[in-house]
């Protein structure tokens, strides 16, 4: 059960009693036999922190990711595309909300994780501080973006922790459809007219590269994998995914027509993948830091949803305490 | 960080997939009353058809047993093997029983 009274600090005097290391080393051996750690089971603090971090980001990163998705809702072509997207954006809606479930039952509030997000303690996705910039870039996010998003959470659901592997399964049931909305908005531009074409090309040059960074650094820079492997958090490295990202969409890519921006793309007989160019991680680095081209503005967006959604939340809680009282008063007369 | 009467509180969300099946546990959602509850699991939860009756409860009304006690709760109901029918030696001839 998802209750919270059970994550109390009560529990931890047990903890320390029985000794912190006794209690890691049959953590470790649950890990191991494959089994699955649930809210009020006992893991460690490390464990439950780094959980915390990835959980909130992610979840962050499903909310942000309806901002520039959004910037196109009133201006899709046809009613039939507005009516995917914006089922597209309130499914993502709904991811962040999953996700943000899973991570309150590690004992974080959603106000807490809120406030990180409004404040730049917690991150999203780099991805989402790119601008869209024509309707093609609605295309190349669904393919491109949620496609590279799918490769990630699919191992994600065999997680170590319960309500992420779950939360994963509801949301890439759901992915799927996205990607296919994305790719066959693509397929109509490419088989239209030159100029549409063009729009096509143009945005994956954008997106491209961004998008095979989504992956995160290569596997001999990445700081926290080892321990999140160990732990069952991840199940396939940073590079290994970016791989297999790279050896679907490629052969997708030709079957639109469209080139893939890297002169160094050629494919390997012997090894049956495809080789790629070298990633500008300092682009990746300056739009972690803040300095993408849209950091402030999805951030000012947000505030602004929060700031602005107060009254309601407020209005809310007031309306719900006076029908609690009036229901008091009834009983008690 | 923030005072907690100004949060919407938690509640748990139970859905049942189809008729004949039970209500399980799909997540939680927040809201601050039955209504908002109800709308809110409806819009997070059963976006494709999901279900066709939701329960919605507070978090903090739900008594759950302490996974520290597991042993003590559940030891006495696996050392008792024969609650379980292929504990008794029925001789074959009296067919499937
Ligand atoms: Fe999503
Ligand atoms: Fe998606």
């Amino acid at each position: 059960m998802y209750t919270q009274a059970l994550n109390d600090p009560a529990n931890k005097a047990a903890t320390v009693a029985e000794g912190e290391e006794e209690q890691n080393v049959r953590f470790m051996a649950r890990i191991d036999a494959d089994e699955k750690i649930e809210p009020n089971d006992w893991m460690p603090d490390s464990y439950r922190k780094t959980l915390i971090r990835q959980i909130s980001q992610h979840a962050n990163s499903e909310i942000i990711g309806m901002l520039p998705e959004g910037n196109w809702n009133t201006r899709a072509p046809t009613l039939r595309r507005k009516a995917t997207l914006l089922a597209k954006i309130q499914d993502e809606g709904g991811h962040g909300l999953y996700l943000y479930s899973a991570a309150e039952t590690l004992g974080i509030s959603r106000e807490e994780m809120e406030h990180q997000l409004i404040t730049g303690k917690a991150r999203y996705s780099s991805i989402f501080n790119y601008p869209t910039l024509s309707w093609a870039d609605i295309g190349t996010i669904g393919w491109l973006v949620d496609g590279a998003a799918i490769m990630n959470q699919i191992p994600l659901c065999r997680c170590s922790f319960g309500p992420y592997a779950r939360a994963m399964v509801r949301v890439c049931k759901e992915e799927s459809f996205h990607q296919r909305q994305g790719y066959e908005i693509l397929l109509a531009l490419c088989n239209g007219s030159d100029e549409q074409k063009a729009m096509a090309q143009e945005s994956i040059n954008r997106w491209w590269w961004p998008s095979i960074m989504m992956f995160g650094p290569h596997d001999t820079d990445s700081t926290h994998s080892d321990q999140s492997m160990a732990w069952k958090i991840k199940r396939i490295s940073n590079d290994d995914l970016r791989q297999k990202f790279i050896d679907a969409t490629v052969p997708q890519a030709h079957f639109l027509g469209l080139e893939i921006p890297d002169p160094d793309m050629k494919f390997n007989q012997e090894t049956g993948h495809w080789e790629f160019g070298k990633i500008d991680w300092d682009e990746f680095k300056q739009v972690l830091a803040g300095n993408g081209p849209c950091n402030r503005e999805r951030l000012a967006a947000r505030t602004k949803a929060f700031e602005d959604g107060k009254w309601v939340q407020e209005a809310a809680l007031a309306h719900a305490k006076k029908q609690a009282a009036r229901a008091a008063n009834k009983e008690a007369a | 960080m923030s005072d907690k009467s100004k949060n919407s509180p938690i509640w748990e969300v139970f859905i049942r997939s189809k008729n004949g099946l039970s209500h399980s546990h799909v997540g939680s959602i927040h809201a601050t009353d039955n209504e908002m509850a109800l709308q809110n699991a409806r819009d997070v939860y059963t976006r494709r058809a999901e279900g066709v009756s939701i329960w919605v409860v507070l978090s903090s009304d739900i008594a759950a047993s302490d996974p520290m006690n597991k042993d003590e709760m559940f030891e006495p109901g696996s050392d008792k093997i024969y609650r379980h029918p292929t504990f008794y030696d029925i001789p074959d001839e009296v067919g499937h029983m």
